[in-house]
């Protein structure tokens, strides 16, 4: 253990407007810790630059999952239990709550948080590539207000994004315009549980009679940041799903993935691997047979 | 499993001793206790992996007012690590081998003050070229250690190879590696250590042979062996990674201790642990066979190379043990095996639950199924047809004496596996399946005890004694570390003594109260000290009734009451026995031939497979494990045993890899060093057969380490039949089953072109 | 630097306390050293080998990832919480019974996971039992009798649920 505790403050307003007062006050100065699953790990390894941390635990105003007619709004400290046992999720949203499961182990999952997972902005985040094929918005907010914007545009490089100093991520709104798509989740480790990600594929679909009307597909590890693979999209939208049409898409994906060696895998292995992912996914949707 | 018709205690499910006390979260490891006004330790290690240290210096603007410092300067004795071999230096003094190599100790009061003051040590190198592989350690274009960079070899020859090789139907060859493998306890390695003059040193720690740890103190310290105390306190597993580093630390702990005046603690985190402790040591096995039309094995030729680090500590040892396995459970006229433990500059590599017969096993099991590929035969006919049976003789000409039990063993995994059956269903499946399914089979023994004349060096001394309040004591060096020592060896003396296992109890592995019955390793304590604790308790028996204390037939009650008579008679009730060599036990460390072991335990693994050509990673479905170990003293924790090996051995296959950049390891953190977890784990089907060997405690011979044989190459056979891959390197990671594949796809296109 | 420390109320085992503590100090050491609730283990410090996962507010947690400040008010439960009178609990009984401990280190925690796993479950497939305890890690036992354990674990409280429902009526 390498962190020291006396090196670090930390407060906890209890509550949103406490929260972003803070920030506004002192913007730079203050790093928010939701479950400590990412923070606490870098401490622990003493790597935790970050001196002053505000709490973002107990705030129920973050803590939400709340279903409108066109979407669903999930504040961004839910935990992935919180997702989990949502029954809701499960129905309409099926690749969240799997992969919701994805992170580390129950332990974890009752202290991660969805916010953040995407503010900490692993190239290797479960969650990033669902939401991205789940087309969803992120909302943030400070006390100069709120910003809504497509999630797409979060991160703009290697554990960059687009917060400014005094903001917060707020929630993650979904569409609700999924029940009709194909779906496809798969995520590849280094063991079955407690595994950070080597490669994963996220897809989502309109397929109607074999033609593919609208396909997103993201993957993890793929690139510096969680990103949709457009031109591999690109190779499929408007067409049937062939062979061929199969056979171009891998070539598109394998040409469009930049993956990197690095301590867990091989770039090699990153791109063979999502290649074959997105052909069993797609073999899966010509059969009808995703998930739903 | 009920009791055996013939024992009481012994045979049956007995809760462990020391169960409750774990389970209700009460047991005290090291870092559980704290001593008033205790100092903590930390140490300042190498960055580099070989290099001339020129100079130690102390950042001025950093406050070391209340910091004790400590060099190899203050080495009051010998600078060395007294093992085997005295090479491996306490401190490092003039030059460092390997990254990680400890150099300074600090201690303070305040923990949390230490990593600052560690960062404020600015050390000096003069770095040196370094070897980093077996292949660049046996080039000798750098010689790293003693003459020729060779820690030990070994020569082991029977009949003649080379008189074979012309008449041979076939020969086979192929190249074998394992990588290094990390223990992985749970419980990182920790030590608390005190000096005083009138009581000398005294350390409390997590580690398995306290008369090591006593040995080597005594050499650091330069102090009588009744000024050197050493306490083993509850050790959260070990698998050999406690059984001699524990000596460092102890050391150190020790050294800061008597220049501090206080107590001081020392205990590692993950990172450090990781990085700076022992592991397994990695090995490259080259085999060449004859063998004629039916298989029959006519000649076995091994280059066996094994990766020893910086510093011999427990290498000629695991190198002997890695030759004695090398070829298999199997009979054969000629053989000839070179064996070398090369020198190189990473962390020095120890014991680990198989010292050397896991690296061995792998090599010639997955050659044996190459063998039968050859040959087109079935692996399993290939093996039935070369087991050792009784009247043959081993590589080193010990004669087979009692029935092997290596076709019984087969008929019943092949059954309880349904393997036949299985092998038909996935050939079929496999074709249209993005999941190829395979089973594979691994044949094995495991020499229990110490190799050859080991165990008469040892002259271990054990026994039990009566306290006063009517307690029986078991009196050993013997440690319980997770693999049922307290509770077995209470279980032999309270058959033997006809009294109740809650009768019987452990004294504590404190080397002031027990005598040396030999480190806890080799898979020696139920065999070995089961046995003389099983003559000891005899022996008192003996020793009430030539008081005339004791009839003939008595109960429990009269037992314990001729106790106390003998007591107010003699003042004590101690009855100790010294190890004696079975009969029949001669070996030659000259000519290396002759009884390698007293005991043999035999095995068979099958595991089934499940490889997905989608992700290229390979999964182990379901596993099954026969073995035949004298007697099972225990049916729970026998059983546990092999489960635990066995899932050792899944990690070693598939999962375990350890990184080295430049000699330090990279992944040192428990994310990035992967074991099975839970939901990776195989359901283990375990059988046990028994052959009562005369001369082990109640018949037992050892099983600590069989299991961990088997699963690598059980497992890598499989994946064999699942795909027609021949992976001879373990880990087999999925980057590397692709790269693998790239390689049959480029060379049959070679091929085709 | 030094932080102001922080003044935390928490409920550990049923019994309030009040500690004094950087609010970074981790709820581990916190259990370990202010408590002296040494039945809580570190094994890794990242959240890897769950041997220091505890029940706070009813959830697994791994209180090496938990910095103090984030109990306040909660209302925590470690293995020394599962047997207050002395005698072992049902789930610690077939623990012993089964084999389910051998050094013991990661045991404390792999009760407290079994504990929140039966408490949602009461008759897990082994599927279940699988992932509720994939979060700890054991070297010893290779898992299997730890699955036993927890099996016959639910097995016995099934039973004498049985038992007290007929007996009620």
């Amino acid at each position: 253990m390498r962190g020291n505790a006396r090196s670090h403050e930390m407060v906890a307003p209890g509550d949103l407007a406490g929260v972003l007062e803070l920030l506004a006050a002192e913007p730079n100065a203050w790093t928010p810790i939701a479950g400590g699953t990412e923070l606490m790990v870098a401490y622990a390894a003493g790597r935790l630059n970050a001196k002053k941390l505000v709490s973002l635990w107990g705030i129920p105003e973050l803590r939400f999952i709340e279903w409108n007619e066109e979407s669903v709004s999930i504040g961004a400290a839910t935990t992935f239990r919180d997702l989990r046992a949502a029954a809701r999720i499960a129905v309409e949203f099926p690749l969240l709550a799997q992969s919701a499961g994805w992170i580390g182990s129950i332990a974890n999952q009752s202290r991660a948080t969805l916010g953040g997972n995407l503010a900490n902005g692993s190239p290797a985040a479960d969650s990033s590539p669902v939401l991205l094929a789940y087309d969803a918005e992120v909302e943030t907010i400070s006390a100069r207000g709120r910003r809504r914007f497509p999630y797409s545009a979060f991160h703009t490089g290697y554990k960059r994004n687009v917060l400014a100093p005094d903001e917060l991520l707020f929630a993650l709104h979904l569409p609700r315009r999924f029940a009709g798509h194909q779906q496809y989740l798969r995520k590849v480790g280094t063991r079955r549980a407690m595994a950070i990600s080597k490669v994963a594929l996220v897809v989502t679909a309109l397929i109607e009679a074999n033609r593919v009307q609208e396909i997103r597909i993201a993957a993890a590890s793929l690139a510096a940041f969680p990103t949709r693979l457009t031109a591999t999209e690109s190779a499929l939208t408007g067409n049937l799903l062939d062979a061929a049409v199969i056979a171009c898409a891998q070539a598109a994906l394998l040409k469009e993935a930049q993956p990197i060696d690095d301590i867990r895998s091989t770039a090699e292995y990153r791109r063979k691997v999502a290649a074959n992912l997105l052909g069993e996914c797609l073999q899966q949707f010509a059969a009808g047979s995703g998930t739903r | 499993m009920r009791a055996n018709a013939t024992t009481r205690v012994v045979g049956t499910p007995v809760p462990r001793k020391e169960g409750a006390e774990k389970l209700h979260g009460r047991a005290r490891y090291v870092d559980d206790i704290e001593r008033e006004g205790m100092w903590y330790g930390t140490t300042v290690r190498s960055t580099i992996p070989r290099g001339l240290i020129r100079s130690i210096a102390f950042d001025e603007s950093f406050d070391w007012r209340e910091f004790v410092v400590v060099t190899a300067k203050d080495i009051p004795g010998k600078n060395h690590i007294q093992l085997i071999i005295a090479d491996q230096p306490c401190l490092a003094d003039t030059q460092v081998n390997h990254c990680d190599e400890a150099i300074v100790l600090l201690a303070h009061p305040d923990k949390h003050k230490l990593r600052a003051a560690a960062a404020a040590v600015e050390i000096d190198y003069e770095p040196l070229p370094a070897v980093l592989s077996i292949e660049e350690s046996e080039l000798r274009d750098v010689i790293v250690w003693g003459e020729n960079n060779v820690f030990k070899s070994f020569l082991l020859q029977k009949g003649n190879v080379d008189e074979v090789w012309d008449q041979a139907a076939h020969i086979v060859e192929g190249e074998y590696r394992t990588g290094a493998q990390e223990h992985l306890y749970i419980e990182n390695n920790g030590v608390i250590a005190e000096y005083s003059h009138e009581e000398g040193v005294t350390v409390w720690g997590s580690l398995q042979c306290p008369f090591y740890v006593h040995r080597s103190l005594l050499a650091v310290f330069a102090l009588r062996e009744d000024k050197v105390r050493v306490i083993q306190t509850e050790t959260g597993g070990a698998f050999g990674g406690k059984e001699d580093f524990p000596s460092i630390l102890a050391s150190h702990a020790a050294l800061l201790a008597l220049k501090s005046g206080h107590v001081v603690k020392m205990v590692f985190d993950r990172m450090e642990d990781l990085a700076a402790t022992p592991k397994r040591h990695p090995s490259r096995i080259r085999h060449r066979t004859a063998v004629d039309e039916d298989g029959k094995l006519l000649a076995i030729e091994i280059d066996l190379g094994t990766d020893g680090g910086a510093y011999s500590t427990l290498s000629s040892t695991v190198l002997s043990r890695a030759t004695l396995h090398a070829c298999g459970p199997y009979v054969c006229p000629n053989v000839r095996i070179r064996s070398h433990a090369w020198a190189t500059n990473t962390v020095p590599y120890g014991a680990f639950r198989g010292f050397g017969a896991p690296q061995s096993i792998f090599a010639v099991e997955r050659h044996m199924d190459e063998i039968a590929a050859r040959l087109g035969m079935d692996p399993v006919e290939l093996r039935r047809r070369n087991f050792l049976r009784e009247g043959d003789t081993t590589a080193t000409e010990q004669l087979m004496r009692e029935p092997v039990m290596m076709n019984d063993l087969m008929d019943r995994i092949l059954e309880e596996s349904s393997f036949y059956a299985r092998k038909m269903r996935f050939a079929q499946e496999n074709p249209t399946s993005a999941v190829k399914r395979g089973i594979g089979i691994a044949a094995f023994f495991h020499g229990a005890g110490f190799t050859g004349s080991g165990e008469r060096y040892l002259n271990s001394l054990a026994g039990i004694d009566v306290t006063a309040d009517g307690q029986v004591r078991v009196l050993v060096s013997s440690t319980e570390f997770g693999q049922g020592t307290n509770t077995i060896l209470p279980q032999i003396a309270a058959e033997a003594l006809l009294v109740e296992y809650a009768d019987v109890g452990m004294a504590p592995a404190d080397t002031r109260v027990v005598p040396n019955s030999g480190p806890t390793v080799a898979s020696r304590t139920a065999m070995v000290v089961g046995r003389l604790v099983e003559r000891a308790s005899l022996q008192l028996v003996g020793m009430l009734r030539s008081e005339g204390l004791l009839a003939a037939e008595y109960s429990r009650d009269e037992f314990f009451a001729a106790c106390e008579r003998y007591r107010v008679l003699k003042g004590e009730l101690v009855s100790l026995c010294r190890y004696e060599a079975p009969p029949n036990v001669f070996w030659d460390d000259q000519e290396y031939r002759g009884e390698a072991y007293p005991a043999f335990a035999w095995s068979i693994h099958v595991a089934q497979v499940a490889v997905d050509m989608t992700t290229y990673s390979t999964e182990v479905e379901e596993y099954w494990a026969i073995q035949e170990v004298g007697r099972v003293l225990n049916p729970v924790l026998a059983g546990g045993q092999i489960e635990g090996g066995v899932a050792q051995g899944v990690g070693y296959a598939l999962y375990e890899k350890v990184l080295l950049e430049n000699g330090h390891m990279a992944n040192n953190q428990m994310t990035n060093y992967i074991m099975p977890t839970a939901a990776d784990v195989p359901a283990i089907h375990v059988y046990f057969a028994e052959q009562p060997f005369a001369y082990g405690g109640y018949g037992a011979k050892g099983i600590g380490e069989l299991p961990h044989d088997g699963p690598a190459p059980a497992i890598l056979n499989a994946i064999r039949n699942a795909t027609g891959l021949a992976c001879n390197a373990i880990p087999l990671l999925p980057e590397d089953m692709l790269a693998k594949l790239s390689e049959v796809a480029a060379m049959q296109k070679d091929v085709i072109r | 630097m030094n932080a102001q420390w922080s003044t935390v109320q928490l409920t550990v085992n049923g019994l309030r306390h009040t500690v004094q503590a950087p609010p970074m100090k981790r709820l581990l050491d916190v259990l370990r050293e202010d408590l002296r609730l040494t039945g809580v283990k570190e094994g890794c410090g990242e959240g890897e080998c769950g041997s220091c996962s505890v029940l706070m507010n009813g959830e697994l947690v791994n209180s090496c990832l938990v910095p103090v400040l984030q109990a306040a008010g909660a209302t925590i439960q470690t293995v020394e919480g599962l047997a207050p009178q002395g005698e072992l609990s049902l789930l610690q009984k077939a623990f012993l019974e089964c084999g389910g401990a051998q050094c013991g280190i990661c045991t404390p925690g792999m009760l407290m996971a079994a504990t929140q796993l039966l408490e949602r479950t009461p008759n897990p497939t082994i599927n279940e039992i699988r992932e509720g305890l994939a979060g700890n890690l054991c070297r010893c036992t290779g898992f299997i009798r730890i699955f036993e354990s927890v099996v016959a674990a639910a097995a016995t409280k099934a039973a004498a649920v049985r038992k007290e429902e007929s007996h009620a009526r």
